[in-house]
């Protein structure tokens, strides 16, 4: 057991390891969610009358928050994509690890690479007029959710990395679905406006209750939201916890059975 | 004893349809070297991948330093080293960085683990790079850098997937010294190679394999003579031929393979070097003086083709267009 916990740390060291070695990577994967924040506070933020306290920049945050978060599906499958391509994943398989190391380690990984986007994001987000009023316990809390969140969606790109096991197609394939799913949403505008199916789409979004949640703990009211007045729009934060319960019971007993069989 | 034994080894793929092994069963001799010589596609790569524990057969079974691989394949990935055809490393780190994490994950300390990367690099001639990410290495250092990532904890059975593939004739010639000293060591090697000069080079016997079967084996030696003794060549003018392949009949008592192409005459002879005398003193009477003369020991290239009735191998990829033109006839 022992053993197994120093595998997998050796494993996310190395993906810390990879921040240090080539920190572009890092800037770069810090300057677009930044780039965004700017985008929909100057953009957005003119056009939608949000009519709470501090305006659209408090709504939008924990939108963008989540959407950055979810995408960590994205940075797991196609970095699990690059190291099967180069046969690295191969390697790990012929050395005596526990055969969850791997994986547990990648996913661990980039929700470390997370904490730093997350502090750049809302220090960024403070200088354009963010201002959470929930106290530093919540706000704290706040984060944590979002960490746990994008922990919960990186074993779906475990999945993903290990099945398409190319990098390019990885990329293309998170992209074509996650954007739509951070889109149907209340993340950046309120979900009234979309056709009646769409909005019960976006209701139950996991990406919907985490941004409903997540205002909720950041002390903002959720007026994007809550149009059907359905449960999960009601219970964001319950409704969130069980998709993340949920999300990691299916995806981690499967990914790490992937691993164990995948082959070249 | 033996430190690698397969016994009918079946995999397929695309249900059933593609058969990557077909039966295929080996030994090697502890502390030897056996050369796996195929075309691509004969299922070398797979023969590795299952002794090494990365793939399960659909039959068959395989023993590793006397342990199943299909039962403990934990202790078996305990004693192997694997360097595989494509250097599988982190680009983004360092070859310092690669050979501690290999280390760690092999369960050395921290410091036995610095200890084993300064000494492999030492060993590999690499601490000049040590520091450096592995994209910024060459070919053949990379490939350098991935065999010694195999041999962290001093391996018993050691598996090479083509270790020289895509190389330069340079980086060839270091890998192979590298292989050498490693063979000296008293590993137990399984290597496989389309380079039928490199097997000859490197292992003490040689399977042959060609769609998951072995068809042949036997030391390099052994391969040739299985092909047939010594030939002897001679080369004549063109208005010579039909004299010099009349004479060379009467010795080698067979009718002679003429290429009148390249005017060269040959046939199969028994007693090589008397054969040759016979066959000058001959041609000296017949006031012949052929332009070439010799005997020649079947190379394992006809080997190959006599075995496999078709050349070697035919490898399309461009990026390992370098080693065709370089080792290719």
């Amino acid at each position: 057991m022992l053993q197994s916990v120093s595998d997998f740390l050796v494993i996310t060291k190395r993906q810390l390891l990879q921040m240090i070695r080539i920190p572009e990577v890092l800037i770069f994967a810090t300057i677009q969610p930044a780039m965004f924040v700017l985008l929909f506070r100057y953009v957005f933020g003119g056009a939608i009358d949000s009519g709470v306290d501090g305006g659209y920049v408090q709504l939008l945050m924990p939108g963008i928050f989540v959407q950055t978060v979810a995408f960590t599906l994205a940075a797991t499958a196609v970095g699990l994509a690059a190291d099967m391509q180069k046969g690295l994943i191969d390697r790990f398989r012929s050395l005596p690890i526990s055969r969850s190391a791997v994986v547990i380690g990648r996913t661990v990984g980039d929700t470390l690479q997370n904490v730093v986007t997350l502090v750049v994001m809302g220090l960024v987000g403070f200088l354009v007029g963010w201002r959470p009023s929930s106290g530093p316990v919540k706000i704290f809390l706040g984060f944590l959710f979002l960490l746990a969140f994008g922990y919960s969606m990186s074993w779906i790109g475990v999945l993903i990395g290990l099945s398409v096991r190319e990098e390019r197609v990885a990329q293309n394939l998170v992209f074509m679905t996650v954007f739509p799913l951070t889109f149907l949403s209340n993340a950046f505008a309120p979900t009234t406006g979309m056709p009646k199916i769409l909005q019960y789409f976006a209701e139950w979004n996991p990406v919907s209750t985490m941004v409903a949640a997540c205002r909720e703990l950041f002390g903002t009211e959720n007026i994007f939201g809550a149009t059907a007045n359905s449960w999960p729009s009601q219970n964001p934060i319950l409704m969130s916890l069980i998709y993340m319960v949920l999300l990691v019971a299916i995806f981690a007993p499967i990914s790490v059975r992937k691993y164990v069989r995948v082959s070249k | 004893m033996k430190s690698i034994i397969a016994q009918d080894l079946v995999k397929t793929y695309d249900k059933g349809t593609v058969k990557a092994l077909d039966g295929l069963s080996l030994e090697v001799e502890e502390g030897t070297v056996l050369g796996l010589l195929g075309p691509n596609g004969a299922g070398k790569t797979t023969t590795v991948r299952v002794l090494a524990t990365l793939l399960t057969p659909d039959s068959g079974s395989a023993t590793v330093a006397g342990i199943d691989v299909l039962k403990h394949p934990d202790e078996v990935r305990k004693v192997i080293g694997l360097s595989g055809q494509y250097a599988a490393l982190d680009e983004t780190l360092t070859g310092w960085d690669n050979l501690t994490m290999f280390g760690r994950l092999y369960h050395l300390n921290s410091a036995a683990s610095k200890k084993r990367a300064e000494e492999l690099l030492e060993k590999f001639s690499l601490t000049d790079a040590a520091k450096r990410p592995i994209r910024t290495y060459s070919g053949g250092m990379r490939r350098r850098l991935d065999l010694a990532a195999s041999l962290i904890v001093k391996p018993k059975v050691l598996f090479l997937d083509e270790p020289t593939t895509g190389l330069d004739p340079r980086g060839r010639m270091e890998m192979w010294g590298v292989i050498d000293e490693l063979v000296k060591g008293g590993v137990t090697l399984l290597l496989t190679t389309q380079y039928l000069e490199e097997a000859d080079h490197l292992a003490d016997s040689i399977a042959v394999i060609d769609t998951g079967k072995v068809i042949a084996r036997g030391t390099a030696d052994e391969l040739k003579n299985q092909v047939g003794g010594e030939r002897l060549e001679i080369t004549v003018e063109v208005d010579q031929i039909a004299e010099a392949t009349r004479l060379v009949e009467q010795v080698a008592g067979t009718t002679p393979t003429v290429d009148a192409g390249i005017r060269k005459i040959s046939a199969p002879v028994s007693n090589g070097s008397a054969s040759l005398i016979q066959v000058l003193r001959l041609l000296d009477d017949a006031k012949i003086h052929p332009l070439d003369i010799g005997l020649k020991r079947p190379s394992l290239d006809d080997v190959f083709i006599s075995l496999t009735g078709h050349v070697a191998e035919v490898v399309t990829e461009e990026v390992v267009g370098g080693k065709n033109a370089s080792k290719r006839k």
